[in-house]
């Protein structure tokens, strides 16, 4: 219970703000949008790295590995494709 | 807390503070690249301050995976075609939810085995068991989604009876192994007598005790502790990292480990339930799908943050969930369809029938050659075009961009409507014509569009049909598409729809703007009829 009530608190909050940040995103950058939010749920790399490092046994490290590789790609592709998406569009003035 | 600890959590907060200004930043074009670049730098500090965890000892396996999959990610990022993007989101996606799905499990297995890396509770293993089955969903849908956009897949739904109550046993299943792995799973391995009794009472364990154990398979080190709690004594091998519970029954003691079998169980259940979620669903709703199964990865990252109690993992797995959730209440808003309407009703599978089709049609349909689209468009004042799946599959976006630029030469006004679903994911059409250096301010979404149809002398419709059927304005429940905001182009002075025939679209039904009076079929490929368009305007 201890920890629950502040997990539970923080996962509310950042729904709201994500609700509240994310509603202002335009239809025209729809598509990047859905590719960054994807790179950023890539953060489970995070939760991958602990146990995957801890040397703890075989299973486990074959487990680690595979999510680590999954999570990378899904973090450095993610944000490498909405980079080059975004880079694409342009306003009037720099279109040549 | 200790210093170091608290350290690392102000970091973490720096990242979720970046993740968040990062999304905000996409709010306009403008700072969007900026955004984008704030998020990753979030990303880039979460991962290095969680590399100088202690617990972390060999960094072997952490480097193959970084290297492994940053190679896949960079080639995936800079390989894949503008028009391939909805499959390229949707391959990240399943790598997003299998990835979470695998490192509850491995925190799981480690958590049975002893508490050196996480303690094991309620709150614990139930989240494990919700990001996991969140995760397998996500992995194994956005596969299909994958399979259907790629066209390894039939892209119509493919339907069987049944399937309602399949899925929901399905369900069911994963439910009852995980409420099983909460509970608690430990299978017996083997008896010893009773004699051993009171070594486990002094805590002081024999040689004939590890022999026991030898005769069975399994070394017991010399760093050993025993305790006993609730009934039954718990080993700990603190060396080999393994954990033994020991219970008595009558005139033997009965040793058990900790399994995550269940858990396990439910993975697999977990899966095929993914497959049997998006394997119904057509192609024209994987805007919807790829929305939804995008917001379930977030929350199995979330999940993994409740496993872990860590807050980084929490607010960003949040975030990408709110992402998710917003876009798939748009996408079915578009549609004017419940969630629940896409997801189980199985629409696309019936096509309509000849006859249905040929009683609108009948001797009204008029086609017409590029020369005389040509004429029309130089005569236009204001010209408004309103691509949809088919200019992505046609890879029309660099024609249309001449013919763009031929027709401002002339002196045309010329603008885009972008209807909210067209294509296969959110804001598709977008990336395509970005892609072809067509300005951002000249891409409209429907609600700014709509009202100027009526001022509009010339609509080129490229490769849409549902999005333009006058049909979805009508009451009839019967119509698949009844209620569906629609981009209102036969207000126009004239429409020009560029099309191979005149098959259905993806609702299966017939479009009278095709038989209207005020319109023109121009039969083709969108990108040869356009670059035909182009070189005829040129002519002129």
């Amino acid at each position: 219970m201890e920890t629950f009530i502040p997990a539970l608190t923080i996962f509310v909050l950042a729904l709201v703000i994500g609700w509240e940040v994310i509603t202002k995103v335009p239809p025209l950058l729809h598509t990047p949008l859905m590719s960054g939010a994807n790179a950023i749920s890539g953060v489970t790399l995070v939760g991958t790295l602990i146990t995957s490092g801890a040397r703890l046994s075989t299973l486990t490290e074959i487990l680690g590995f595979i999510a680590v590789a999954m999570a990378t790609a899904n973090v450095i592709g993610g944000f490498l494709v909405t980079h080059r998406m975004l880079g694409m569009f342009r306003g009037k003035d720099k279109n040549a | 807390m200790p210093k170091e600890e608290a350290l690392v959590k102000l970091l973490y907060l720096a990242a979720a503070l970046l993740f968040i200004f990062g999304l905000k930043g996409l709010a306009h074009p403008r700072t969007a690249v900026r955004g984008n670049l704030l998020a990753a730098i979030g990303m880039l500090l979460a991962i290095v301050v969680t590399l100088t965890d202690k617990r972390i000892v060999d960094f072997r396996i952490i480097i193959a995976g970084l290297v492994v999959g940053g190679f896949i990610g960079t080639f995936m990022a800079y390989r894949s075609p503008m028009t391939a993007m909805p499959q390229v989101v949707a391959v990240f996606n399943a790598f997003g939810g299998g990835a979470s799905a695998l490192a509850v499990g491995a925190a799981l297995e480690e958590a049975l085995k002893g508490e050196w890396i996480e303690e094991i509770t309620v709150q614990f293993t139930s989240s494990a068991a919700g990001a996991a089955l969140i995760g397998a969903v996500a992995f194994t849908g956005s596969a299909i989604a994958f399979g259907k956009l790629q066209g390894i897949i039939k892209e119509r739904p493919i339907l069987f009876p049944g399937r309602h109550v399949v899925n929901l046993a399905l369900l069911v299943i994963c439910l009852g192994l995980s409420v099983w792995q909460v509970r608690g799973y430990t299978p017996l391995q083997f008896s010893i007598g009773s004699q051993f009794r009171s070594e486990l009472e002094t805590g002081v364990i024999s040689e004939d005790f590890r022999t026991a154990f030898a005769n069975k398979g399994i070394r017991l080190s010399k760093d050993v502790a025993i305790e006993y709690e609730a009934s039954e004594w718990v080993i700990t091998d603190h060396e080999d990292r393994e954990t033994y519970i020991v219970r008595e029954n009558e005139d033997q003691l009965n040793i058990h480990t900790r399994s995550a079998l269940p858990f396990w169980a439910m993975v697999g259940c977990a899966s095929i339930l993914g497959i049997m979620l998006v394997i119904p669903i057509g192609g024209a709703d994987m805007p919807v799908v790829i929305s939804l199964l995008n917001a379930y990865s977030g929350i199995a990252a979330a999940g993994h943050g409740w496993v872990l109690n860590n807050s980084v993992l929490i607010i960003a797995g949040s975030l990408v969930g709110a992402a998710g959730f917003i876009l798939t209440a748009i996408m079915s808003k578009a549609m004017n369809r419940s969630l629940a309407n896409i997801i189980f009703a199985g629409v696309g599978a019936e096509v309509a029938s000849e006859e249905e089709s040929e009683d609108i049609y009948a001797g009204r349909v008029k086609a017409a050659s590029p020369e005389e689209v040509a004429m029309m468009l130089e005569g236009a004042r204001r010209v408004v075009i309103a691509p949809g799946y088919g200019m992505a599959v046609a890879h029309a976006q660099y024609a249309i961009r001449d013919l763009v630029n031929e027709l401002e030469s002339k002196g045309v006004d010329v603008e885009f409507a972008i209807h909210p679903v067209a294509g296969r994911m959110p804001g598709h059409m977008n990336v395509l014509l970005a892609e072809a250096h067509i300005p951002y301010e000249k891409l409209k979404d429907l609600e700014t569009i709509n009202p100027s149809f009526e001022q509009t002398d010339v609509v080129l419709v490229v490769g849409a049909n549902d999005v333009v059927n006058p049909l979805a304005r009508e009451a009839d429940p019967s119509i698949p598409i009844a209620g569906m905001p629609i981009l209102n182009v036969d207000m126009a002075r004239s429409v020009v729809v560029i099309k191979r025939s005149l098959s259905p679209g993806f609702a299966g039904i017939a479009n009278p703007l095709f038989a209207a009076d005020n319109s023109l079929m121009l039969f083709g490929d969108a990108k040869q009829m356009i670059t035909e368009l182009t070189a005829a305007l040129k002519e002129i």
